[in-house]
């Protein structure tokens, strides 16, 4: 925020309301809710693959062991992790009395889903 | 979003929570086991535990992802209100019958 | 004490920031920076301000791209590196320079039917409303709001919907929905749970966190998402 460096500006700055970490927080929850929903019909086709066949569903398995997918999967336990825990968040916030100690709680589930993608890529190498 | 969207969106939400940390446990199960695909239809061929748990979590996520979807598009595009209709329900619908797919594909002979 | 590099908005929402030096002083206000531009500088600049001791909310306005009120903002907490940049507030029609109009804001007010319905008249005798009951503490809790738009102006949801009725109008819906004698329950729960009313809210907790008055709009529209949840469930609502 250190104002106008000489460059012509054609719109007034209005984005210094962003700098909250609820406001990333949301960022994030939407971003990985929408990575999500476009994972999904990919992981669904894979399963339903094994109707073509096991052997098909084999190879594919096979695939997965390869360090580009297991990196993406556990890209995918972090996002599905960091949703699930920051909707439950939102899901207290709008069903309980309000409570304060957001930001712990956004920190918290950054943290858990990290660990929990880590374990993941750990014992999955 | 209104009221309606609000409720089914929430409570596919609060339906799917629990059943997802299943999945979780599930995935990291499956995944430290290294199990091969002989392994992973043992368990779920003929088994009506886990069809009825997929095909919930499937509808429940579908619903889900369906109306977060139409939110997303209603505040960071300028599509209107017949539009936003027409995606969330294309979305919805091809979620649940790709789910439900795969589910019948694990769990039917 | 030097001087500051002050980029002020002007002209409409086409315009652009000119910057002017402004003499830094000790205990002054960024409205004591906008007023000594006008004063000193150039009278056609448009700004607003009321009281000028941080009780009205006239004066509001985006500072570094924060909304806050400019007479209780100090420079010595804003400026950097010798410069500051002073704009209107977001989410509005830009009037002129750093005057918006809150002619919108205002308008949704009405649209949430955060208007009191009186049960009573002046014939009758003053309902006794006890301060320790949880619906008089939850409304009062959220009354301050003397609708200065800081909150409006710092919400991204209204920012990416038109529609949405916003923090300050729906708070002000709350402190009704806790008003027992008010009547207008059924209307005003049906219009924040309408598409752009309280289920809009994605709590980014903006509005709570640049409120002046330490309000918490997000708490209030989580209590609208209760009632109206419970209203709609019940079938008591369309």
């Amino acid at each position: 925020m250190n104002g106008n460096r000489g460059q012509p500006q054609h719109a007034p700055n209005t984005s210094g309301h962003r700098h909250n970490t609820l406001w990333l927080a949301a960022l994030l929850h939407r971003l990985s809710g929408l990575a999500l929903a476009a994972f999904l019909p990919l992981h669904f086709l894979v399963f339903a693959l094994v109707l073509k066949s096991e052997a098909a569903l084999d190879g594919l398995l096979r695939w997965t062991a390869n360090p580009a997918v297991k990196l993406a999967e556990t890209g995918l336990v972090f996002l599905l992790t960091l949703h699930l825990l920051g909707g439950i968040r939102i899901l207290l916030l709008e069903n309980l009395p309000w409570f304060a100690g957001h930001k712990r709680l956004v920190a918290g589930a950054l943290l858990t889903a990290s660990m929990l993608a880590l374990i993941f890529l750990v014992r999955a190498a | 979003m209104n009221v309606r969207l609000y409720v089914l969106q929430r409570a596919s939400a609060a339906f799917m929570a629990p059943l997802l940390l299943i999945h979780l446990g599930v995935i990291f199960y499956a995944s430290s086991r290294g199990l091969s695909a002989a392994d992973i239809l043992a368990r779920t061929r003929g088994s009506l535990l886990w069809g009825t748990f997929y095909a919930a979590i499937v509808v429940a996520a579908a619903t889900h992802a369906a109306i977060g979807v139409r939110v997303i598009a209603s505040e960071w595009t300028r599509w209107r209100d017949d539009a936003l209709q027409a995606l969330m329900w294309a979305c919805g619908l091809l979620l649940v019958a790709l789910g439900l797919t795969a589910v019948a594909a694990v769990v039917l002979a | 004490m030097g001087e500051i590099a002050v980029s002020l908005w002007r002209g409409r929402a086409d315009g652009s920031y000119q910057v002017y030096r402004v003499p830094q002083r000790d205990n002054q206000t960024v409205l004591d920076v906008v007023t000594w531009v006008q004063r000193n500088v150039d009278p056609t600049l448009a700004y607003r301000f009321a009281c000028r001791v941080g009780m009205c909310g006239s004066c509001a306005m985006t500072v570094n791209g924060r909304p806050r009120w400019t007479c209780r903002t100090h420079t010595a907490k804003v400026v950097n590196d010798g410069r500051l940049e002073i704009g209107p507030l977001a989410n509005l029609p830009i009037i002129k320079d750093l005057a918006c109009d809150l002619q919108p804001f205002f308008e949704k007010w009405q649209k949430a039917k955060a208007v009191f319905a009186p049960r009573l008249t002046r014939e009758d005798a003053i309902e006794r409303i006890m301060p320790t009951t949880a619906a008089r503490l939850a409304a009062d809790a959220a009354i301050e709001c003397i609708n200065c738009a800081v909150c409006y102006a710092a919400c991204d949801t209204v920012r990416w919907n038109a529609d949405y009725l916003g923090p300050a109008a729906l708070n002000r819906a709350w402190t009704l929905v806790n008003d027992v004698r008010d009547t207008g329950n059924r209307q005003r729960l049906a219009a924040v749970a309408a598409a752009g009313g309280c289920h809009t809210c994605h709590s980014h907790q903006s509005c709570q966190q640049h409120c002046p008055t330490a309000l918490n709009p997000t708490a209030s529209i989580a209590g609208l998402k209760r009632h109206t949840m419970q209203a709609y469930l019940r079938g008591e609502l369309e």
